[in-house]
């Protein structure tokens, strides 16, 4: 373990009762003052990972070490740990100040230091002249900022944030979002962010955890994850993607829909079943005699930004297009893209042989950047 | 216009209600604590419910009034918080209140069974080696036997406040380094105090004015503001001094219940 982990899971299971576990052997390393995001559909595990973390929940089996301490049975009060909670769990009975002063008190620290302390934060999340408000009196963009304010102010080594932008309407989430990575940023200060909202997580973080069925599946920063998903599931729910059926026909030729195509992976077994993933803005739209592929467009909505189309082969293979071009409903179209759009999957493949076989090929530029713990 | 026509209709029968059962009656009271034991007109009844004799008896009805809801919450109060955690509680709150469903007369007489010369306190007391007590007709068997009766009315409203606390808030409590008991009385205890609230008031007034168990338990041995009116009435038959204990009563109760006066808090 290394100066810069915080904390470590070492094989951690959690099940309640004889139900399938919640969390099936799960091991990772948290490093220092990053941003990390746990990333999942409802009912994945990764709730139970941050009350694992937060003390509200002991694992079943399994070590969870903290500043190399193992901290299993340390209840929630002695950890250094806040958690901003998914309904704020504000405190009604109590005013801004005093809801933010809570943990101060408790510690017992000085009245004068106290009230410098809450404002300080108040005025850290932007709540100045709010002390003496109660709390339902604040919307609720105001309130999720006393909760920050009330985790922020007792200098935890680590802050938990449950799904904490998801009261908040789109426009007010995205202000949270970058003022979190900001306040993360300033404080240095060691954040875990749990959603299951796939842009909220590229957007704010270090890195990502996708977790499903109470496994990781991958961890990664934002760029690694979209553009290198390990599974079919990682590359659904992080993004749009076209997944196809294919094989590896040898290093770097993979052979789906019937036609041979050059591309970046290696290291498969001969004739290999894999799949093949390729981003719908990878695809670009052209004449049927230049396009790589021939589809024919089904249909086509207008997205704002982009046309996103969707297109049947002839053996009604589901292509997704995003594109700033508009198609013409109905009519044969080619569709080309470039031999780096290609991303191949291989089945039932684990994290660490993923890893192992994307640093054989490292030399091959930017996948070198993948990190092994 | 219909609407407030049906409005007034609905409100007659309120007002009916209020007049004939609450403003009348404490009217009447009022008029017969005016007039002494031969019925004329004097406030003599006001100047001896200053004497000592009655400040002493309002002093120990409030006196008993006061250990019965002390230990009624004292018992209630984690009992309720229990029952929270449980996994039927709904039904395990229906256990405790079914007993108050039952006649206090019927109650009253089935402890006269138990606490007696040859009832089953004995029986067990003399089992261990205590020897037979003198338990009916004491002061503790009133305030066992109160403190019994009062138990599920104290229940309730605080298994309900309990219940709409959100279990959050306890973690919430424990996350920013509250112990178990600092997350209770800092916490739970201030948002549940409405429901507390509520216990002391069906507890404590009804406990002022208690006279069938003083009567049947504690054998008239403790004298409440009830007993005083009761005696007044059927024994002395000086309704005018009743009327005036009666009218002290209901002050204490108006009282209390301006100092429980549950505000509405929370979001």
């Amino acid at each position: 373990m290394n100066v810069a982990s915080i904390i470590q899971f070492k094989n951690v299971t959690k099940r309640f009762g004889n139900n399938p576990p919640v969390l099936d052997n799960v091991s990772f390393t948290l490093e220092r003052g990053k941003f990390y995001t746990l990333l999942g559909p409802s009912g994945c595990g990764k709730t139970t990972i941050l009350r694992l973390i937060a003390g509200f929940t002991e694992p079943s089996e399994g070590e969870i070490w903290f500043n190399g301490q193992k901290i299993n049975h340390l209840p929630a009060n002695k950890r250094q740990v806040n958690t901003v909670f998914q309904d704020y769990a504000l405190f009604p009975h109590l005013n801004v100040f005093e809801n933010v002063a809570f943990g101060l008190r408790i510690k017992k620290v000085k009245k004068t230091e106290i009230e410098a302390k809450v404002k300080q934060a108040l005025s850290f999340v932007n709540l100045d002249g709010y002390e003496y408000r109660e709390i339902r009196e604040m919307s609720g963009g105001q309130r999720q900022r006393v909760a920050i304010a009330r985790a922020i102010v007792n200098k935890p080594e680590m802050i938990l944030l449950d799904e904490p932008l998801s009261a908040l309407d789109l426009k007010l989430r995205t202000e949270m979002q970058y003022e979190l990575r900001e306040l993360q940023r300033r404080l240095g200060i060691t954040f875990v962010f749990v959603t299951h909202d796939q842009e909220e997580a590229l957007a704010m973080s270090d890195e990502i955890f996708v977790i499903n069925n109470g496994k990781i599946q991958q961890s990664g920063t934002p760029t690694d994850i979209y553009d290198e998903p390990i599974n079919r599931f990682v590359a659904d729910f992080i993004g749009e993607s076209n997944i196809v059926e294919g094989k590896m026909v040898e290093d770097y030729l993979v052979e789906f829909v019937g036609k041979k195509f050059e591309c970046d992976d290696k290291g498969f077994n001969a004739n290999e079943p894999v799949e093949i993933v390729i981003r719908p803005e990878d695809l670009e739209i052209t004449t049927p005699e230049l396009g790589r592929l021939q589809v024919r467009v089904d249909s086509q909505l207008f997205r704002g930004v982009h046309y996103e189309i969707c297109c049947y082969d002839k053996d009604d293979n589901e292509w997704l297009v995003h594109s700033t071009k508009k198609a013409k409903v109905g009519k044969e179209i080619g569709l080309s893209f470039d031999r780096e759009a290609i991303h191949v999957m291989r089945l039932g493949e684990t994290e660490e042989e993923f890893d192992r076989r994307l640093e054989t090929y490292a030399d091959k530029g930017d996948s070198a950047q993948w990190k092994v713990n | 216009m219909e609407s407030k026509l049906s409005r007034n209709l609905y409100s007659f029968s309120y007002f009916l209600w209020i007049v004939i059962f609450v403003i009348l009656p404490i009217l009447l009271i009022v008029y017969y604590s005016l007039f002494d034991i031969e019925g004329n007109f004097s406030f003599v009844n006001y100047q001896k419910f200053f004497t000592a004799v009655y400040l002493k008896m309002t002093l120990s009805s409030f006196w008993y009034a006061f250990l019965i809801t002390v230990i009624t919450f004292l018992i209630a109060y984690p009992t309720a918080y229990l029952l929270t955690k449980t996994k039927h509680k709904q039904f395990w709150l229906l256990l405790i209140i079914v007993p108050s469903w039952i006649n206090l007369l019927l109650k009253a007489y089935a402890f006269l069974g138990i606490f007696g010369t040859y009832g089953v306190a004995n029986s067990f007391l003399k089992i261990i080696g205590m020897g037979e007590q003198q338990i009916l007709f004491t002061d503790f068997s009133f305030v066992f036997v109160s403190v019994y009766i009062f138990i599920p009315f104290m229940i309730l409203p605080i298994f309900n406040s309990l219940n709409e606390l959100n279990p959050t808030l306890l973690d919430a409590a424990r996350d920013l380094g509250a112990s178990a008991w600092t997350a209770f009385y800092r916490v739970i205890f201030p948002l549940t105090i409405d429901g507390v609230k509520s216990g002391w008031q069906v507890t404590f007034i009804p406990a002022l004015s208690l006279f069938m168990l003083t009567r049947l338990i504690a054998g008239n041995k403790v004298i409440t503001l009830g007993t005083a009116i009761e005696q007044q009435f059927l024994v002395t038959q000086d309704w005018g001094m009743g009327s005036t204990i009666a009218v002290f009563l209901i002050l204490i109760m108006i009282l209390f219940m301006f100092l429980t006066n549950t505000r509405k808090r929370g979001v």
